[in-house]
């Protein structure tokens, strides 16, 4: 597949009050695709027909009551919901997870870290030996990918049946393992180590770690737009 | 005539930090006596914050120009052209007295009114840094105040979405009682596009928009202009309380019609709230203003007019319109969720007139507040020349590998890695080198051009030799801008002192002023914004002296920047700016000698600005032209410490040759300025290059691919070890 090809693919970023990397997302997806992707206010009740909707990461309405709880009812996830409901694929980073799971998209809730602090740094992720999905389809099992995370409630959590049925399942995406960065490998305690979650028909992923940031050697790894890339390349096919 | 129902007594005003002298003069200036309303506006306009009375006349001396200067201060923030027709547009300001009182709050808004004054400007922010100052690791309030200031300026900047990309944290028990928050901001405009902040066109209307105002503030920079004593903690309801969410709406709407053509001028409120934003506009512009305090959104029923004026609630703007832009405006601050409200409008009269309950709540010239604010030349004691400490005064015969670890394993030298990984340091996506290098590293987004930013200060040396002390504060940001092979541009300052009242305090300012003001001119670094926080002080024990300097530099392609940790195996290491002849070093003032325990004050190291210029800008050629591949500059802890720090976060170890003679430890941990450690794959095109410029340089080893450092023969220790101990520094403490 041809970068230029992606240039058909339509892909939409939700925009909320406090997101801030709606636009850092735009530019990773457009240096991928040569095409720029819609950005979509959360007042919009209905969304143009889109192959995937990026709900990227931030502090949506700052996080209040609890985080993504607010962007979670708000007009355009009902939309997105419409959308993954017709199998269209969506993809939340970070905050953008959190949302997911506040909508019931996606199962568990991200909880406060263990350490209590925000944590920004490079983890290592190990992706899972996942059933069908566009976002792992061009990745193997077991493939390391080097992405940043940034977050305060990033705790995966979940009562022990959900989990082992995301892992019966194949729908734990990817995992934290150890690499040579300083620091424990989970960054947040998450359970079983868990950085990223597909829902049960695979067309719907929640991440805590930022692709969009790492799209260029210069962030200190391009794993990030492999990943991205692979997703895309794959809802085109 | 004005609503004085309570006319003010001089007991008032001096409860509002008046001297006695400064109340005549109001009594003068008015042909009245004020009511509480206007009583306040003066008083918060006369304020050392405000009115900078004490440091006016020294800062005066400061060099504000050059060829690439926009704006210099005077405007929210200062402006510096980086080319492509873009202006970095930056300050640093402090945010001491309520960190120390409420930390977590006082950090956050240190934060969000240090980004206000970058994006008023038209510019949106694109990097934070901070320069931090705690009391001694063990005492019993460093731990709170610590965690407390960190998790505020994450608080603010990861929600707001600015990556805090750099600066410093420092620790030393004169902090004990008054911790030191500076945050500083950089942002980027169109450099046709910078936005001001002198009112303009009488009749146009005056906009208040962004949060409500609250009881929250009042009098905060008249509290920031006083000494703190055992009574402070009762001063917690004048810290300000942040929201970094409405910050956001309030950054994004300010753009967005910024870029709309209908602001005429527009300033943040603010220290001193709806005062200072107020007489600001209207007195740069020699016009007047009148507002009606009974229209600006409130959060409480029932404040007064001195309330409304004095309150520092965070997240708001006032600003000028284009008489038709009102509509414009008001539909992108009604997207934004965001107050929007007509309050007033310009004037011809050169007074601030202020409506309440349908009367005037205050009527008073404009020309005193701004024109007659006080400027004190306020005596100075003579700074007492201290001697050179010979370097076997500091004795110690232990092996360099054994310093190495119990310096690296402190507090003062130890990782700051619990602190920075609290920051959002990617966000925007542009950061290629975030915290623990020399210098942060900030693409210009949609190019290959970056801006290189740093803070800096030595308050060691800036005791024994406050002249010294403000020169070396700017060489050490100089170096730390070449050492990533930016060319330095300009600088913001913020000047950290005890009472200007006490004349051995205003020798610390005054002189290191000047010594700052020739080293920023010789190097062409001008100071194009800044702060003064003064009234340092706890029971009558002022802080060291820290005058921090925040420089910003810019990189054609920083694809070419290089880092400070090793690359590669069998690389060459040299000091630049050292010959071989050397084997001894300045130990006056260093961290060794801290370190020795010894007390005393001795001369810090001499600053050679001449030797500062050229071996940086040798180093910034030698960077460019790919001969350098990494550099640090030498600073606290000497070539040692430097060198242990290339190494802890790369894959390789170094062996560094010993001199034969003189005084080893000198030579290791000596502080001696205008020094950068580099290596290099090609040795002899480096050394060519140095003495074709008149640099002095001196290979000292190799960069080995086993992880160890090696000194000399016998001296040895795994980089490992020397991590481990770096590393486990601050998590120990802070697990207390």
């Amino acid at each position: 597949m041809t970068l230029s090809s992606l240039a058909s693919l339509r892909v939409a970023i939700t925009v909320f009050p406090g997101s801030n990397c709606d636009r850092d997302m735009m530019v990773a997806v457009e240096q991928l695709t040569n095409r720029r992707p819609a950005l979509v206010w959360h007042k919009q009740a209905s969304l143009d027909p889109v192959d995937l909707v990026i709900v990227p990461g931030g502090f949506s309405f700052g996080d209040y009551l609890r985080c993504g709880a607010l962007a979670g009812r708000s007009p355009i996830m009902n939309a997105v919901m419409d959308h993954a409901a017709r199998g269209g694929a969506v993809l939340g980073v970070c905050n953008g997870f959190q949302v997911l799971t506040e909508t019931g998209m996606l199962p568990g809730v991200l909880i406060r870290n263990a350490g209590l602090r925000f944590s920004c740094r490079m983890v290592r992720l190990e992706t899972g030996e996942t059933m069908s999905s566009p976002f792992t389809q061009g990745l193997t099992a077991g493939q390391s990918l080097d992405i940043p995370v940034a977050h305060n409630e990033g705790n995966y959590f979940a009562d022990e049946d959900t989990l082992d049925r995301l892992q019966d399942n194949g729908q734990i995406a990817f995992r934290y393992v150890a690499s040579d960065a300083e620091g424990p490998a989970n960054p947040n305690g998450a359970a079983r180590d868990i950085a990223g979650i597909l829902s049960n028909n695979g067309r719907v992923m929640g991440m805590m770690p930022h692709p969009e940031r790492a799209i260029s050697p210069l962030h200190g790894s391009s794993d990030g737009a492999t990943l991205l890339s692979k997703s895309l390349e794959a809802l085109m096919s | 005539m004005t609503q004085n129902d309570h006319l003010m007594t001089f007991d008032d005003a001096a409860a509002m930090g008046l001297s006695r002298d400064e109340w005549e003069l109001i009594l003068k200036r008015l042909e009245r006596t004020p009511n509480q309303c206007e009583l306040g506006i003066f008083s918060a306009m006369w304020s050392e914050h405000c009115s900078y009375k004490s440091s006016k006349k020294w800062l005066k001396t400061l060099p504000v120009d050059g060829p690439q200067v926009i704006e210099g201060p005077g405007e929210n923030a200062g402006a510096v052209d980086i080319g492509d027709g873009l202006a970095a547009i930056f300050k640093i300001e402090s945010h001491n007295h309520p960190s120390f009182i409420e930390p977590y709050q006082g950090a956050a808004t240190g934060v969000g009114g240090i980004l206000r004054d970058v994006f008023t400007m038209g510019a949106r922010p694109v990097a934070l840094l901070n320069a931090l100052r705690f009391g001694e690791a063990n005492h019993e309030k460093t731990r709170h105040l610590l965690g407390g200031v960190v998790a505020g300026i994450g608080g603010y900047g990861n929600c707001i979405g600015i990556p805090t990309v750099g600066g410093e944290v420092n620790f030393d028990k004169s902090y004990n009682g008054n911790i030191l928050v500076n945050a500083m901001a950089v942002g980027l405009a169109n450099s046709d596009r910078i936005f001001r902040s002198a009112a303009t066109g009488p009749g146009n209307p005056v906009i208040y928009v962004g949060a409500k105002t609250g009881r929250d503030g009042i009098h905060g920079a008249t509290m920031a202009s006083a000494e703190f004593s055992d009574e402070t903690e009762s001063k917690r309801p004048t810290v300000q309380v942040g929201d970094p969410f409405t910050g956001k709406l309030l950054m994004e709407a300010c753009l967005e019609l910024m870029a709309s053509d209908s602001v005429l001028s527009i300033q943040d409120m603010g220290a001193a709230g709806l005062t200072s934003s107020s007489v600001e506009m209207a007195s740069k512009g020699g016009l007047g203003m009148e507002i009606d305090l009974d229209l600006v959104p409130a959060r409480e029923d029932g404040m007064t007019a001195y309330e409304l004026m004095l309150s520092e609630s965070q997240e708001r703007m006032l600003m000028v319109l284009k008489p038709d832009a009102t509509d414009t405006a008001r539909a992108i601050f009604d997207k934004w969720d965001l107050d929007f409200m007509p309050i007033g409008q310009v004037t011809e009269t050169g007074r601030l007139v202020l409506f309440k309950d349908g009367g005037i709540a205050c009527d008073i010239p404009l020309a005193p507040l701004v024109d007659d604010a006080p400027e004190y030349d306020r005596p100075q004691n003579l700074v007492p020349q201290r001697p050179r400490l010979a370097s076997d005064k500091a004795k110690s015969d232990k092996p360099i590998t054994d310093l190495l670890q119990s310096m690296l394993g402190h507090v003062d030298l130890a990782s700051r890695r619990w602190v920075y990984e609290q920051y959002d340091s990617h966000v925007m996506a542009d950061t290629i080198a975030g915290p623990g290098g020399d210098a942060a590293l900030v693409r210009v987004h949609g190019s290959q051009r970056g801006l290189a930013i740093t803070t800096d200060c030595t308050p060691r040396y800036v005791e024994a030799d406050p002249e010294t002390g403000g020169k070396q504060a700017v060489a050490e940001a100089y170096r730390n801008i070449c050492a990533i092979g930016a060319r330095p541009l300009a600088i913001t300052n913020n000047l950290n002192f005890g009472n200007p009242e006490k004349p051995d305090i205003m020798a610390q300012l005054a002189q290191s002023v000047v010594g700052m003001g020739k080293a920023a001119k010789h190097l062409d670094t001008p100071v194009v914004s800044g702060n003064v926080s003064l009234y340092n002080e706890t029971d009558g024990t002022a802080i060291r002296p820290c005058p921090v300097v925040g420089m910003v530099g810019v990189i054609e392609d920083v694809t070419m920047a290089v880092g400070s940790r090793f690359v590669a195996a069998n690389e060459e290491i040299f000091i630049l700016g050292q010959d071989d002849s050397q084997n001894d070093g300045w130990l006056g003032a260093s961290l060794y000698a801290a370190h020795q325990g010894i007390t005393a004050i001795y001369a810090p190291p001499p600053i050679d600005l001449d030797a500062e210029e050229q071996t940086g800008k040798l180093l910034v050629q030698m960077i460019a032209s790919g001969t350098v591949t990494a550099a640090h500059d030498i600073s606290d802890g000497g070539l040692a410490v430097a060198i242990a720090e290339m190494s802890l976060h790369s894959a390789f170890g170094a062996h560094i040759t010993l001199p034969t003679s003189g005084h080893l430890h000198g030579w290791a941990f000596g502080e001696d300025q205008a020094r950068y450690v580099v290596t290099t794959a090609v040795g002899p095109s480096l050394t060519q290059a140095a003495q074709k410029a008149g640099i002095a340089i001196s290979k000292i080893g190799t960069v080995t691919s086993k992880t160890e450092l090696q000194f000399g023969d016998n001296d040895t220790i795994s980089v490992e070890e020397l991590k481990n101990l770096s590393e486990a520094c601050l998590p120990a403490l802070m697990a207390g």
